[in-house]
Parts: C-alpha cells; sequence; structure tokens
C-alpha cells in the first residue's frame, strides 16, 4: 500500500508504521524530518509551512508509485504537515517496508530525496530575533 | 478563455493575491500567461521564468492552455 497525506495535525510515526506492518516484512525503515533551532547561522523560533495541498499529495503519490517501481518494498507512506511548527516538532515522515532492509533503506533516500526537490511546500521561517524570511528564496525577505 | 491563476507563499505575498482568475487569447501558452502575470502590480520581482504547474501537472513555457485550466506558479519549493 502506498499514501501520500498533506495533514495539518502532529505526526505520529509509530502509526505510519503500524499502516505498513505485515508479517511479510523483514525491515521498515522511518525517516523523521523535524525543526531544526538554528538554519545558517540565525537562531530560529519555528517556520511556517505552506503547501499547494493538491498538487504536492499527488506528487508524492507519484513519487511513492516511482519508489515501488524501482525497489522491491511492500508499502510506503509519507505524511508532510503544514501550518505552523515550533522547534523540535516534526514536518515529516516517511515509512518504506519492504522484506529486506536494503530496498527499504535505498527507497527511503530517493523517495525523501526526491520529495524535497519535487513537492510544492514551502516554508517561512521565523526567527528568534523577530524577521522572518522564505526558504530557499534565495534571500527574499518578506514584507 | 479564462484559466485561474493560483501564487503561493513568496510569490503571493509579493502579488497580494493567492487566486484569480485571467482572461487570455484562445491558445495561449503558459510563457503568454506568464507576460501578463509579470505585468501586474508587485510582479517585478518574479524570477524570468518560474516553475509553473498546469492542473497539477509541472509544465513547461510552450504548454498550450485550456479553458478553464489551472495554473499554478510555483516559488522553489523547500519540503521536509
Amino acid at each position: 500500500m502506498i499514501r501520500a497525506s498533506i495533514v495539518t495535525s502532529p505526526i505520529f510515526p509509530d502509526k505510519l508504521a503500524a499502516e505498513v506492518a505485515d508479517a511479510g516484512n523483514g525491515a521498515t525503515a522511518v525517516f523523521v524530518g523535524t525543526v531544526r533551532r538554528t538554519n545558517e547561522g540565525r537562531e530560529v523560533s519555528g517556520i511556517e509551512y505552506s503547501a499547494y495541498r493538491s498538487m504536492a499529495e499527488r506528487e508524492m503519490t507519484a513519487i511513492l508509485s516511482e519508489a515501488a517501481g524501482s525497489f522491491d518494498i511492500s508499502g510506503a507512506v509519507i505524511e508532510h504537515r503544514v501550518g505552523e511548527l515550533a522547534v523540535g516538532e516534526i514536518s515529516i515522515a516517511v515509512v518504506v517496508a519492504a522484506q529486506h532492509r536494503r530496498p527499504a533503506i535505498d527507497a527511503m533516500s530517493r523517495i525523501v530525496e526526491e520529495t524535497k526537490k519535487r513537492a510544492p511546500v514551502w516554508k517561512l521561517e521565523h526567527y528568534v530575533d523577530g524577521t522572518r524570511e522564505w526558504v530557499g528564496a534565495s534571500g527574499e525577505v518578506p514584507a | 478563455m479564462t484559466v485561474t491563476v493560483l501564487l503561493f507563499a513568496s510569490y503571493a505575498e509579493k502579488l497580494g493575491f493567492s487566486t484569480t482568475t485571467m482572461d487570455v487569447p484562445s491558445g495561449s501558452t503558459v510563457g503568454r500567461l506568464l507576460e501578463a502575470v509579470k505585468g501586474m502590480p508587485g510582479a517585478s520581482s518574479l524570477p524570468p521564468a518560474p516553475l509553473v504547474a498546469v492542473n497539477e501537472n509541472y509544465a513547461r513555457p510552450e504548454t498550450i492552455l485550456a479553458n478553464g485550466d489551472e495554473v499554478a506558479i510555483i516559488p522553489p519549493v523547500a519540503g521536509g
């Protein structure tokens, strides 16, 4: 099974792992992305995530389907959270299950990299000094 | 014909809206629509060739639009 969702409430990686659980699996890879305290030397107070929700879900589902075609995996789930997140909160979790560890780990790496490249999701970083900046927008400072 | 234009994140802030409808000549391309958008107030700092999706699929400047298409202008993505 595969599933990709944009969510607005906290992510529980254990629940995602339970979704792909099967006695035929010998390996489940879990990736958890969290809001980091510093970015490029600046102290972060939180991140506001936004998404083109329908396209992000469609693109992430396509990424999972591609991974299922390239690696011998039995299931994969992505949840990406949007809204205002505090330092330490989970912004994304990915689980990949397979019979063996190698395809689970390799598929995970591909899925996470492709998601960062392709999913239409944006971060507005808020800093402790009161400023804010769109991540990846080459230093654009919002008005 | 009429298309819906969606803006997100930094682009929505620059132009001051996140969704609008625009009338464009029949057979217009993504590139032509972008030129029209770039003529709007606040759009001068958009990059020369921003990412665009048509009906939720990444599209190219030469993609031809159809009436009712949903055209999203996509800032640099930064998920994860």
